[in-house]
Parts: C-alpha cells; structure tokens; sequence
C-alpha cells in the first residue's frame, strides 16, 4: 500500500515537472517532438534509478559512518557526474544502438536538477533503499508522462499562428502552466 | 563596467538567456523569496567566479568540469550551512533549491564562458552583475505572482481576503514567467 501511496503521489499529484519545478530545463529544450521526449525520458529514469541506489549507499554507509552529513551537496554531485560519465562509456561498449539512442542526452544530465533532487528527497524522506527506488521510478515516469504530453501539444503548435513576442519559449511556459493546472486536479488523491 | 552591468538586462540570465529555470520558479512564490534565493545564488556566484578564474591556470582542461563542480559546490555547501543558521525562517522556505544551486546552469555557465579566461577583479564583476540580474528577475517575478495572489507587496497586505489564488501556486508561475519573457522580447524589438 506504502508503495501504490508513493508512485501514484510521485506521477500525478507531485508531479516532479509541473508541481516541483525539477528538470524544467530539458523539459523546455527537448519537448519539440514525442521522438525525442522518449528517448530523453529513458536516459533520465536509467540515470535516476542508479544515481538514488548509489547516493543512498554513499548517504547511509559513507557519510553517516562518519558523521560528515554536511558533505552531501558536494559529494552527491560528484557521485552524479562520474556516475553519468561511468554510464557514458559502458554504453559505447557494451550497447553502441542504445548509446546512439541516449548518448546525446546523457551529458545534459548531469545538470538536471531532478536527478540530485531525488537523491537528496529520498534522504529527506527517509525512505529505504526500495523504496527510494520505486519513488525514483515514479518520478521518472512522471516526468516522462509530463515531458511526452507537453511534446505532443508542442508538435500541434507548429501549426497555428502565435502573435510574435509569444513564439518560442513564453508559449511554451503558458502552456506549461496550464498543464500544471490541469494536474492540479490531482491534489487530495492521497 | 561593461562586465558588472551586462547581467542587468542584455545578458539577463533568466528573461534573456532562459537559464536557471528551475529555481526561478520554484522560489518566486513571494518576493522576499525570490530575493532570497537571488542573494543566495549571487553569494555563490562570485566566490566560485573569483576561485575559478584564481587556479584556471592550474587545472587540466580535461578535468575541468569536475574541479569546477566542486568549487561551486563547496560555496555551495557555505550558504547552506549560513543560512540555515541566520535565516531559518528563509531556509525552511527555499528548502531542497539551496542544495540545487549546485546545478543551476548560470553557475557552471559563467565559470566555463567568463572566470576561466579572464583576470580575478572582471570575474568578480561578472559574478556580481550576474548574480543581482539574477536577483532582480526573480524580485521583479516575485513581486508579481504576490501582488496578483495575495494582495501583498513584500508580505505587505493591501487588499482583504486573498488574491487569484492560481499566480502562488505551481501553473502561476509558469504563466507569469511565459508573460514576462514575452514582454522583454518585445522591449528588446523595440530598441534594435
């Protein structure tokens, strides 16, 4: 039950775009097609997945260990950045179709805010090693569900006439923003 | 001079370059919020600008990015522990964006293009200029999103009962922000 509570609050009700304002960035930048929004959806969720399960480890076993709680930010980050790089080059070696399929996204990872976001809140949570898994999966997913919603609406865009000082990104935002508003309808699911 | 002021407006991290988009949303439920998190993020962004461009000369262009992180994120680290003990009441608002400075692109942005080329003393202007662009933005965002959805000027009330509730909450602010970039490209239409 803890579980269903945690994905269905992480998809819909906290929606980690349109609720918690994380991953703006590449939900502006890579939302012009529905192609493009999978294939960046999938490198965030593997990216995600694996930067909880390995910052968690650092957390519980590293820096409680040795009561060095204020070192998070720094090491947190720098677990994210080798760890994006590290996923970089297995690709290239061990799946060349999946890396030609992710490979241009995985550098803008390491700034996107989501994914030390939900390194740090499934510390702030306190959750379990699973359950941070599955709450990092849910955000994933959500973000996906947002950022592939958002891309179809843009796609449908290209087709009408925006007045002039609109086009672009402030559209975008407005868009945006309404989408937020009709995700606000989930609030008071769980 | 050119280096302190370009971040007013011309090269406005937020309405211009659409960087840092994360916070600027999240922090801009009130005004002094917004200020907060832009005196924050202006803090960081000279002491990484000025370190930076400091050891430039002594980092392998390779490991670059990395030693840069760490840099930004030890100033990082300073303003959290700072203000979550001058300013708890600020901290517990702000709450998970302090920590996400980290990764806001207008840091890592003027370390790559600004600070490792450039003498201290520019650095430090760039840094500055940036940071308080960055800080009125998010004032200017601020001061609107509370005025239209509470009826406040910072924390000042000055209508009864509340305002359109929506500009304090999430879509709000996507909105407001849409409005805003598409009134400063008009002004800057109108001035070239």
């Amino acid at each position: 039950m803890e579980y269903i509570i945690i994905i269905i609050s992480a998809i819909f009700v906290n929606n980690i775009v349109l609720a918690q304002f994380l991953g703006i960035c590449p939900f502006l930048g890579v939302s012009n097609k529905v192609g493009t929004a999978i294939g960046m959806t999938a490198a965030v969720t593997f990216v995600i997945i694996l930067a909880t399960i390995v910052t968690y480890l650092a957390q519980k076993y590293i820096l409680d260990v040795f009561g060095i709680q204020y070192m998070q930010t720094v090491t947190f980050i720098l677990v994210i950045a080798a760890l994006v790089q590290m996923v970089e080059i297995i690709l290239k070696k061990v799946s060349p179709p999946l890396y030609q399929a992710l490979g241009i996204y995985l550098p803008l990872i390491t700034t996107n805010c989501a994914v030390l976001g939900v390194a740090i809140l499934t510390i702030q949570k306190d959750y379990n090693l699973l359950e941070g898994v599955v709450y990092g999966t849910s955000i994933s997913l959500g973000f996906g569900f947002a950022l592939v919603i958002f891309a179809g609406i843009r796609e449908q865009m290209d087709l009408v006439k925006i007045p002039k000082g609109m086009q672009g990104i402030p559209i975008a935002l407005v868009t945006a923003g309404i989408l937020a508003l009709a995700f606000m309808g989930f609030a008071g699911l769980v | 001079m050119k280096n302190f002021t370009k971040g007013f407006i011309r090269e406005n991290p937020i309405l211009v370059l659409i960087l840092g988009t994360c916070p600027t949303l999240a922090t801009t439920s009130s005004g002094i919020n917004g200020l907060g998190m832009g005196l924050a993020t202006t803090f960081v962004l000279i002491g990484s600008n000025v370190v930076i461009s400091m050891i430039s000369n002594l980092i392998p262009s390779k490991v670059r990015i990395p030693a840069y992180v760490v840099v930004i994120a030890t100033f990082v680290t300073i303003v959290d522990l700072l203000m979550q003990a001058y300013t708890p009441a600020l901290y517990d608002q702000l709450g998970i964006f302090i920590p996400l400075i980290v990764v806001n692109c207008i840091v890592l942005g003027r370390a790559e293009a600004f600070a490792n080329k450039n003498s201290v003393l520019s650095s430090f202007f760039d840094g500055f200029g940036m940071g308080l662009g960055f800080a009125m933005a998010l004032l200017i965002l601020g001061t609107i999103r509370e005025v239209l959805g509470n009826g406040s000027i910072l924390g000042h009330k000055f209508i009864e009962g509340d305002g359109i509730l929506v500009f304090i909450l999430a879509p709000g602010a996507f909105i407001a922000l849409g409005f805003l970039i598409a009134i400063v490209n008009r002004i800057k239409a109108k001035m070239n």
